[in-house]
């Protein structure tokens, strides 16, 4: 089983370390995005500082949107999907697979980003176990849901518009929690930080669980 | 759904023409009717909301108390769509019959019109007696907005070309973790800012006049009467256009056949 789901995310993991799309394209569009913030907002570092937390988790939930999307037309060019399903790989696997793989995208692109925040918006990290579990956690519950609704719009022919109005209001309390934490960690705001850890673990495990258990029946007939 | 009445010119008034039927006629009247008193209780009979203070001052909503009679139905309303799709979405995956594929879509489609209304009337109503359109980290407002937002994508996926089966299926998925996720979002929010400008359900803790208390629940029953007026249309207009979309696939299959007799006869053969 959990061969089965080292074999998928290593495939889609190969493909992008092959590919370069993420860090020739995913990651420069987020470096913009945070540029773009840095603009909006005027030149005032300190209102840069204080929404940091914000700014950092909207990027990565716009950016996370291109890497889920990337994740399934992968699948489904030359008919991979295909013979994904003939290869007899147990869903749960697929699912598991295709999801480790795009945590660790994010987790890369979150660990880019962070130095970005750092550099560009002159953040000062206060905590740095409750940063790590924070984004790890956000991660793996975007990867679980945006894995989910990515099967779900794959193979419709507009999923590039589809995903993110039906991805982006359910991750909010991703976004909500996620904020928080880091808020907390950065020292701009007296948030219970481990507490909102908890939300972003729940958030993730239901999903883990919810796509694992439709992931077969919406694999069948993509 | 069945395919033999479908074929022949001669079958194809089995399908029918309109959505209304008797019982729908008089519930259309009835919903009227009621609606033009609920105006008239609503205008008339009950009097402004006014508190008299220790200081002798009057304060309270005024006029704006009226659009509950607007605002607390349509929530409801919009609730029991939502719901309704959830169940019929459940349905759907235990039996696959397209009953309840089409229940669960008219019943998403009234939810969202409710939901909006909901929206749209709670802002209006916040600006006088809260002095603000909208407020960010109340609960229900938040849970509200997101919950409409789900089920807007969710009509989204249902307005998609697709094979129908496929659509019906990840329909029916989206609903389910849509519901789900309104319990997280409604849970992460509480958590988030609870500083909620909502009051309590009036009707619960009984501070309500009876005027009050009695136009309110005479609005919660036409309300239930228009739901279900729209549904029974809805359901039927959904019903029609998964009947007419079976006539067309039978029709062109019939060309293709008349087509391929021709070109036999013109090469003189039976």
């Amino acid at each position: 089983m959990f061969r089965d789901v080292w074999l998928i995310a290593g495939k889609d993991l190969r493909i992008e370390l092959r590919s370069r799309v993420g860090l020739n394209q995913i990651v420069p569009f987020a470096v913009t995005v945070l540029v773009l913030f840095a603009f909006a907002l005027d030149t005032d570092q300190e209102a840069l500082r204080t929404y940091a937390p914000g700014l950092f988790w909207v990027t990565v939930l716009l950016a996370s949107l291109l890497a889920i999307g990337r994740s399934f037309a992968v699948d489904l060019a030359d008919g991979a999907a295909d013979r994904l399903l003939l290869s007899g790989i147990d869903p749960i696997a697929v699912f598991g697979g295709k999801a480790a793989a795009i945590a660790i995208q994010l987790v890369v692109l979150e660990v880019l980003l962070g130095a970005g925040v750092v550099l560009l918006f002159d953040v000062t990290v206060h905590r740095y176990g409750l940063l790590v579990c924070a984004g790890l956690a956000a991660a793996a519950g975007v990867a679980t849901a945006g894995t989910l609704y990515g099967a779900l719009v794959a193979g419709l022919g507009v999923r590039e518009t589809l995903l993110p109005v039906l991805l982006l209001p359910v991750v909010a309390p991703v976004l909500i929690g996620a904020t928080r934490a880091f808020q907390d960690a950065f020292g701009v705001a007296g948030a219970e930080g481990w507490a909102w850890l908890g939300l972003l673990a729940g958030f993730a495990a239901i999903y883990g669980v919810f796509g694992a258990l439709s992931y077969g029946a919406l694999l069948e007939e993509a | 759904m069945s395919t033999a009445t479908t074929s022949s010119p001669a079958n194809r008034a089995v399908v029918p023409a309109t959505t209304s039927s008797r019982a729908t006629r008089v519930l259309g009247w009835l919903t009227l009717a009621g609606f033009a008193v609920l105006v008239a209780l609503a205008f008339a009979w009950v009097p402004e909301d006014t508190r008299i203070t220790e200081q002798g001052d009057v304060v309270g909503q005024f006029d704006a108390v009226r659009l509950m009679f607007v605002h607390v139905p349509s929530a409801i309303l919009a609730y029991t769509g939502f719901g309704l799709t959830f169940l019929a979405s459940l349905a759907y995956l235990r039996w696959r019959t397209d009953w309840w594929d089409i229940m669960a879509h008219s019943s998403a489609e009234i939810g969202v019109v409710f939901g909006v209304l909901t929206l749209v009337t709670g802002s209006i109503w916040g600006r006088p007696t809260w002095q603000t359109w909208w407020e960010w980290g109340d609960v229900r407002l938040v849970t509200a907005l997101v919950l409409v937002l789900v089920f807007i994508g969710y009509l989204a996926v249902r307005r998609i070309p697709a094979d129908a089966a496929v659509k019906a299926r990840r329909s029916a998925v989206i609903a389910l973790v849509g519901a789900v996720n309104i319990v997280i979002v409604n849970r992460s929010v509480d958590w988030w800012e609870n500083r909620t400008l909502h009051q309590e359900s009036t009707l619960l803790a009984r501070k309500i006049r009876d005027e009050t208390l009695f136009t309110l629940s005479f609005s919660f029953a036409v309300g239930m009467a228009l739901f279900a007026w729209l549904l029974l249309h809805r359901f039927r207009t959904a019903y029609l256009e998964s009947q007419i979309e079976e006539l067309e696939v039978q029709e062109a299959l019939a060309e293709r056949r008349a087509e391929a007799d021709w070109a036999d006869h013109e090469r003189g053969q039976p």
